[in-house]
Order: C-alpha cells, then sequence, then structure tokens
C-alpha cells in the first residue's frame, strides 16, 4: 500500500480526488484573480514540505460552490462573504493578498497617467451618460491634454468576477446614481458598452477598439503595458496605481473592527491611497472533519504569509502586513474546530 | 423489426454462413460454430441496438436535467423569461430575449451570406471548374472546415474586427441608415464588433460546412441525366436549376441545415466578437450577446440560484430552438416530396 501511495505521488498525479484521500495535497478553488500568486506559492511551498497544492482557479462563484459542496479543503472568492452568509454556511473567511483594479482607456497619443478623472466621471462614463472624450466633464480635469472627439465604448467584464465587484463597488460608493441603476456584484446590468471574456477579454477589446475605457486587474495593465489613468483619491489627490498607492489603501483598512474580515478597501482615507483596491479571500469550514487535512491548509497558509510576501510583490500583489495576519491567525484559533469542538490551529 | 426476424431464421442466411468457410477453403463448419456464431450475430445485434438507444436515453436525459435545473427560473419568470430583455443578476430579475434575439440574428445573417456563396462554390467546382482546379479547391474549402472555432474568434477579434471598424463599418452607417425601411438596423457607433461582425464570422465558419456537402451532393447527380438536360438544348443554369437541385435537394436541404446547426451553436467565435453585452438593440452595429456565448460567459461565476436556473434555461431554449430548426426542415423536405408527388 505504501508503495502504491509512494508511486501514484512520485508520478505526481494531481487529481483533487486521489489527493484527498491519501491526505498528502491540499485541495483549493475559486477566484482567479490571485491564481498566479497561489501557483507560485504552491510551488515553493513544495519545493520546501513536499505538500502540494491543488488549486483550481475556477472563479470566486466556482469557489464559493464548491467549499459550500465540500467537494475542496478551501474556497477563494474576491468577494468577500457577508457575516450572516458566512454565519449561515459556517463557513470563515481571511484575506491572503491585496490587488488594486485600473482603468485603462486606448487614446491615440494618449500615454498611460496622462488623463485624469474622478471617481463621478467614471461611474457618468460607465452608465453611458458622457459619450465623447472631449465632453467638459472630461476635458476639465484634464486641462492640456488633447482629448479626441472620439466615441467612448465601455468595456467590462461579461463574465462575473471579483474584479468586477471591487469596481462596481468603487463606484457605488462615489455615484449614488449608480447604486440606485447599477448596483454592486460580481456581475451587473451594465448600461452601456461591451463584455469581455476575463481580464484578457477586456485588456483585448480595448486595445482592439479605439476612444475605449475598460477595467483590469493592476497585473495586467502593467503586463499589457496599457494606458491607465489617474484617479481622484477621496483626499482629492490624483494618484497613480502602483504597489505603493495600494499599500496606502490597505493601511487604512479596519480589518480588526470588520467581523468575519467583511472589509472592502474602495475609497479608502489617505493622501496617496489607490481609490479602487481590495484583496481577495479564503473560505473554510468551521467544523472540521478531518483535522490533520486543516491543519495541512492553515500551516500552508502561515507559510504564505510568512515567506510568501517577495514572490507576491514579483507579481504585483500585495501582502496582508503583519498586523492583519496576526488577527488572521488568531481568527483560526478561535473559529476552526474540528469534530470535537477542539481547536486546530 | 420484421426484416431482421426474416433474417434471423431464413435459409439464406444459414446458406450464406455455409458458403463463405468453404471460400477461404477452411474446414467445414460444425453445429457448435454456427451455434457459436448464431450467438455472435444475436450479441452484435443486441450491442448496437444499444448504442442506438443510448442516443435516445441521453437525449431525454438531457431534456429532463435541463428542465430541472431551469425549474426555478421556469417558476420564477414563466412565460415573461422569453420576451424579457432584462438580465440583471444584482436584483435577480432575468430575461432571454436578448440572447435569443443576438442568436437567431447572426445564425441568420451567416445563412444569408453563407448559402448563396456556398451554393456558388459547390456549382462552380461541380459545373464550372477546370479539373486541375477542383481538387486543390475542394481541399481548400474542407481544410476550412477543419480550423478550430476559436481560431476564427481570434482573427475575428484581432484582424477583422479592426478592418472592419474603420473602413466599412462608417460607410454602412453612413449610407444605410437613413434607408426608410432598413435604417434601423445600421445606426450607432462604429466599434467593430457587434451582431453584424459576429455573423459575418459565422458565415465565414459555417461555408465550407454547405459547400463541401453540396458540392458531394452535386456530384453524384448521374451524368446520365445532365446530358440528357445538356443535350435538349439547357444552359449549365437550367440544368442546375432544374435537374441538379431537384435532384439533391435533400442533400442541400441537410448541408444548409448542417451549417445552421453550427451556427446556433457556436460559443468561442462568437463570443469573441459579439460584444456580449445584455442590452436590446435592433441595430446589428451594437454589441448583443447569443446564447451560448451568455452560458460560456457566465456559468463559472454565476452564484444566485436563479442566475444559474436562468442560464440553464438559456440552454432548454436553445434546445427547443434546435429542434424547432429541425422540425421545419424535416417538414419542408416532406412538402417538396408531396409536390413532387402530384407533378408525376
Amino acid at each position: 500500500m505504501i508503495i502504491f501511495r509512494r508511486t501514484l505521488l512520485v508520478a505526481g498525479l494531481s487529481l483533487s480526488l486521489l489527493s484527498t484521500a491519501f491526505a498528502a495535497d491540499i485541495t483549493g478553488a475559486g477566484a482567479t484573480f490571485p491564481y498566479p500568486i497561489y501557483a507560485k506559492w504552491a510551488e515553493a511551498y513544495k519545493a520546501k514540505t513536499g505538500i502540494g497544492l491543488n488549486y483550481q482557479s475556477i472563479g470566486s462563484g466556482g469557489g464559493i460552490k464548491q467549499i459550500k459542496a465540500k467537494t475542496v479543503d478551501f474556497g477563494a472568492s474576491d468577494m468577500p462573504l457577508k457575516p450572516e452568509v458566512l454565519e449561515k454556511d459556517g463557513l470563515m473567511q481571511f484575506p491572503t493578498v491585496m490587488g488594486g483594479v485600473v482603468p485603462v482607456v486606448n487614446l491615440a497619443g494618449i500615454q498611460g497617467g496622462q488623463v485624469k478623472l474622478t471617481g463621478t466621471v467614471l461611474a457618468d462614463i460607465f452608465l453611458g451618460k458622457i459619450k465623447k472624450w472631449n465632453e467638459p466633464e472630461i476635458a476639465n480635469l484634464n486641462k492640456g491634454v488633447a482629448l479626441p472627439d472620439q466615441a467612448i465604448t465601455v468595456v467590462h467584464r461579461s463574465d462575473g468576477s471579483g474584479t468586477t465587484f471591487i469596481f462596481t463597488n468603487y463606484l457605488s460608493k462615489i455615484s449614488p446614481e449608480w447604486k440606485q441603476k447599477v448596483g454592486e456584484e460580481t456581475s451587473v446590468s451594465w448600461p452601456a458598452g461591451v463584455g469581455g471574456k476575463g481580464n484578457e477579454g477586456v485588456a483585448s477589446y480595448v486595445k482592439q477598439i479605439k476612444g475605449s475605457i475598460g477595467y483590469v486587474e493592476y497585473a495586467y495593465a502593467l503586463q499589457n503595458k496599457m494606458a491607465y489613468t489617474l484617479m481622484q483619491n477621496k483626499e482629492g489627490n490624483y494618484v497613480s496605481p502602483t504597489a505603493d498607492t495600494f499599500k496606502a489603501a490597505a493601511a487604512g483598512a479596519h480589518w480588526d473592527t470588520a467581523p468575519g474580515f467583511y472589509e472592502i478597501l474602495t475609497n479608502e482615507a489617505g493622501k496617496q491611497s489607490w481609490p479602487i483596491t481590495g484583496a481577495t479571500f479564503i473560505l473554510m469550514h468551521k467544523s472540521q472533519a478531518n483535522a490533520e487535512n486543516a491543519k495541512t491548509v492553515l500551516k500552508f497558509f502561515d507559510w504564505a504569509y510568512a515567506e510568501g510576501d517577495k514572490l507576491a510583490l514579483s507579481l504585483d500583489y500585495i501582502p496582508m502586513p503583519d498586523n492583519v495576519v496576526k488577527l488572521v491567525e488568531n481568527a483560526w484559533k478561535a473559529q476552526i474546530k474540528d469534530a470535537s469542538g477542539k481547536v486546530i490551529w | 423489426m420484421t426484416d431482421t426476424q426474416v433474417m434471423r431464421g431464413s435459409p439464406p442466411a444459414a446458406a450464406l454462413a455455409k458458403k463463405i468457410p468453404r471460400q477461404n477453403m477452411s474446414k467445414s463448419i460444425s453445429d457448435a460454430t454456427l451455434k457459436r456464431q448464431h450467438l455472435g450475430d444475436k450479441l452484435f445485434r443486441g450491442t448496437t441496438r444499444m448504442f442506438a438507444f443510448l442516443v435516445f436515453a441521453l437525449l431525454v436525459a438531457i431534456i429532463i436535467s435541463l428542465i430541472q435545473g431551469a425549474w426555478p427560473a421556469l417558476k420564477a419568470f414563466g412565460f415573461k423569461f422569453f420576451y424579457a430583455a432584462e438580465w440583471n443578476p444584482v436584483t435577480d430579475e432575468f430575461g432571454a430575449l436578448v440572447p435569443i434575439f443576438g442568436t437567431l440574428a447572426t445564425s441568420a445573417i451567416a445563412l444569408l451570406i453563407g448559402v448563396p456563396v456556398s451554393f456558388g462554390i459547390a456549382l462552380f467546382l461541380t459545373e464550372l471548374s477546370p479539373k486541375w482546379l477542383r481538387r486543390p479547391l475542394g481541399i481548400a474549402v474542407e481544410l476550412l472546415a477543419g480550423i478550430p472555432s476559436i481560431i476564427y474568434g481570434m482573427w475575428g477579434l484581432f484582424v477583422f474586427a479592426p478592418v472592419f471598424q474603420e473602413h466599412v463599418q462608417p460607410w454602412l452607417i453612413d449610407h444605410l441608415s437613413p434607408l426608410p425601411m432598413l435604417g434601423f438596423l445600421f445606426e450607432g457607433a462604429p466599434m467593430g464588433i457587434g451582431i453584424l461582425t459576429a455573423g459575418i464570422i459565422l458565415a465565414i465558419m459555417v461555408i465550407p460546412f454547405i459547400a463541401s456537402v453540396m458540392r458531394d451532393v452535386f456530384e453524384i447527380v448521374p451524368p446520365l441525366l445532365k446530358e440528357s438536360a445538356y443535350g435538349l438544348g439547357a444552359t449549365t443554369w437550367e440544368v442546375v436549376r432544374h435537374v441538379v437541385l431537384p435532384y439533391t435537394k435533400i442533400g442541400v436541404v441537410g448541408g444548409i441545415m448542417l451549417g445552421l446547426g453550427r451556427a446556433l451553436g457556436e460559443t468561442m467565435a462568437i463570443t469573441f466578437v459579439i460584444g456580449n453585452a445584455h442590452q436590446f438593440s435592433t441595430s446589428l452595429m451594437m454589441p448583443g450577446n447569443s446564447i451560448s456565448s451568455a452560458l460560456a460567459n457566465e456559468f463559472n461565476e454565476a452564484t444566485s440560484e436563479l442566475h444559474i436556473a436562468s442560464l440553464i434555461e438559456l440552454g432548454l431554449i436553445l434546445f427547443i430552438i434546435t429542434f424547432i430548426v429541425l422540425s421545419l426542415s424535416k417538414l419542408l423536405l416532406m412538402q417538396l416530396a408531396k409536390r413532387e408527388g402530384k407533378q408525376t
């Protein structure tokens, strides 16, 4: 039996069924946004401990479904679940990394960081109220920039997405009209524009359609060298999307007072804060039938918090500050129990 | 059923079984071998029947699971689902008008362009083309059919759409939108992607299917018939119109249906170029959505029960549309056959 098990592991079979059956690898499913960093962490962790992580980036919605059905050890979602939902399903959540959502434009002759936008103007563009680039609302913010007399094509996500949740959450906070007409969700009823599938879909539509504006994860904007806009933050400053401005936004978060880590980092205070920032979350069951397995999962994230910061930064994610990590590990102690009610962590 | 019963017990079958080994010059057949072969026949028949019925069982199972999955949406929206344009995951209100319209409109455009072009291709290849050109052209058409649909989608988005946006759409909008009856189809800003683009890409995708079927059926028309017509002084067009087409109509309709089937169910290529927007617009320049691309886009991340159920109901609708289209084509063929009987 042991030899059989060995050969399976050596063969590197990562089928989730097998791996859970043999309690060696851990399995997770969910959000696509943190997939690159989870994969990187998994690789480094496997090299160190021999324990692999099989993470399927099937989307936040899928991740929530899978963890509810208990087919995976943890689910991952870019949208935090509300405390009452967590309570209902016996789940707990904690944030792993943070990132920013960046408006990107395709305007002839305009480079990244040249166009300034406020939240209200951004909302009006996505509502379809501002139809041309040279309309006074935009022009007044951008004196000295040659904005073309061109129709604006809005590009949004066509699939449900945590990115969309962060973006629409921000617009809802800024614009009462947006909140009332559209609202905040992982997918919404868009008043205007075309939809691209995934960050890459939005990125390629924005590149293809002249006069378009879309929103993507920071990493995509960076990798595709897209023209991002400056955004006005809560304090009235225009900031550009960088690791520093995301960190500034994260610093203003109140993780300690947010029940169930339900904290969304959009429109945070702080002179340097990027207004459209968000965290991504892990979901686990509070009551674990297989305590050993749950501990393996928690050990992995403990390692990732402690050793994974550099890897995260190299992929343009913002690691969680140490005080938040402490809060998370306290929550593990307080909430995750085995079948007999004993603390696992 | 009667056929098979006759076959099973009839002496000719046994005689045939005896004959074959004799031809092979092998040893004569004992009763045991005969019995074994008989059993083999039975098994073979049973197995093939099982496979055939498997298709039927699958079909029924799919329908049942679709209805079951769509039940919450069927209950919540009822008939309104078919004509409501609202698709709002925030308020959990769903209607299928936009994707149904997108699916039908893109398929219609695809056939409108694809059928005449395919007919032309098939006609040229079978009647007009010099012999040496037939093979390379025929192979080219068949190769086109083998390209995966995502390639068409990417080509559509990265190559076709920008050209279309800059050079074709502005002209269409300027010249066609003032037209009295059809103008509403061509209003809006040139975006490069939208229902018309999706329809054109689909047309390119279905042409090889329809054209190669048409060519194949045109080729099986007996030369005797065609030559008789030519001998009576008919022109090429008259031969095609009055001899080739009537002789091959089942195959031609079948080829068109094959193309339509592909057009209705096409997912990836459409998702790239249709714009994936749930806003209803009668203009072909505007982005829309199709049933299959809505499914591809939203299924993974749909969280609320009604959203999932609505998506499954979309699948059910596509199923129904395909069924209606198939039935209509069968009906059309039956009608044609009836008329034929009257004439003779």
